[in-house]
């Protein structure tokens, strides 16, 4: 995956940018069922662009949950993004704010998406490829807000499952080496464990320590 | 759900957690941007995203509110395991994987 060309990335980043528009679409549904209002949703799309985070804010408001609550399960699930910031960075030139931006475009797919395997990113894939899944979110949040008693109950379209395909279909190029499946495994197992134990975005963090098996090897 | 939140509420956590969410992004690319890691350090970072990406899959498969769910989602990802064994396209294995979980949700 050394530098897509042009065709191979509007192949990838095409169904990517439509999963997240319609996930932006449910967002924007049913945080506006939530009580939301209208301004917010969207507000908080263009700042925080994570969506699980911003689903599970919504859910512990919109639960009846203290905005402290709210705060934490969401940020826990974002807490992912020190380590993959980390990972970045290496890769990342230029002046700061260009950094910046470019951890801001940082998400799950775009991240995945333009990793090399060898620990560096093709940062041009992840620019293009996380401004193309922000105009998505953003676009699917306004249309949901908006648009909501035309699109019903999102869960009907089974765009829960899109992600974790999505995911899976990004995992397996990354699976070249025996050390990199007995990470994924081990991965796997240890959020499959956590998950009736932590919050969510715990299973994830604990999950990610999987990569020190890394440390020995090389 | 309805009127369950305030608008003051709303607007904290949408500030809080944006914020947040800005700094956790921006902290890496700022902090360490373009400066080279210890060979060993990148070993381990190389092994971040099959890490995460396993973990991503099993939660958003399987994951509930402190609990396991096991609905719809299931069939939809092995669906889509499938078309990739298969090798389909990225878009064939993303909606194949939503349409069988709606299928699935729509019949029972």
């Amino acid at each position: 995956m050394d530098r897509l060309g042009a065709r191979e990335r509007v192949r990838t980043i095409g169904p990517m940018a439509l999963a997240v528009f319609g996930f932006g679409v449910s967002f924007g549904v049913l945080a506006r069922a939530a009580g939301m209002g209208a301004a917010a949703p969207i507000a908080m799309s263009a700042t925080t662009f994570a969506g699980s985070a911003q689903f599970a804010a919504l859910s512990v408001a919109g639960e009846g949950g203290t905005v402290i609550a709210a705060v934490v399960a969401a940020l826990l699930l974002n807490a992912r993004y020190i380590p993959i910031g980390i990972s970045i960075a290496p890769s990342v030139q230029g002046p700061m704010w260009r950094r910046f931006v470019l951890g801001q475009l940082t998400v799950d797919e775009s991240w995945a998406l333009s990793s090399r395997g060898n620990g560096t990113f093709d940062v041009r894939t992840l620019a293009l490829a996380g401004i193309a899944l922000y105009v998505g979110w953003i676009a699917g949040t306004t249309i949901g807000v908006f648009a909501g008693n035309l699109v019903g109950d999102p869960a009907r379209f089974g765009l829960d499952a899109a992600f974790p395909a999505l995911f899976l279909a990004l995992l397996v190029p990354q699976l070249r080496t025996p050390i990199d499946r007995r990470v994924a495994l081990l991965g796997g197992a240890v959020a499959l464990v956590l998950i009736p134990l932590a919050p969510a975005g715990v299973p994830i963090i604990a999950a990610s320590a999987a990569c020190l098996l890394g440390w020995r090897k090389r | 759900m309805e009127e369950a939140v305030t608008s003051a509420a709303v607007w904290t956590i949408v500030a809080v957690v944006g914020a947040g969410t800005l700094a956790m992004k921006g902290a890496g690319p700022v902090l360490l941007g373009g400066r080279a890691l210890p060979p060993r350090v990148m070993a381990v970072v190389s092994l971040l995203a099959p890490a995460v990406l396993a973990a991503l899959i099993v939660t958003n498969t399987v994951g509930g509110d402190h609990r396991y769910v096991l609905d719809a989602r299931l069939a939809g990802v092995a669906a889509a395991a499938i078309a990739l064994r298969l090798r389909a396209p990225l878009l064939v294995v993303v909606i194949l994987a939503a349409a069988v979980t709606a299928t699935i949700r729509a019949i029972s």
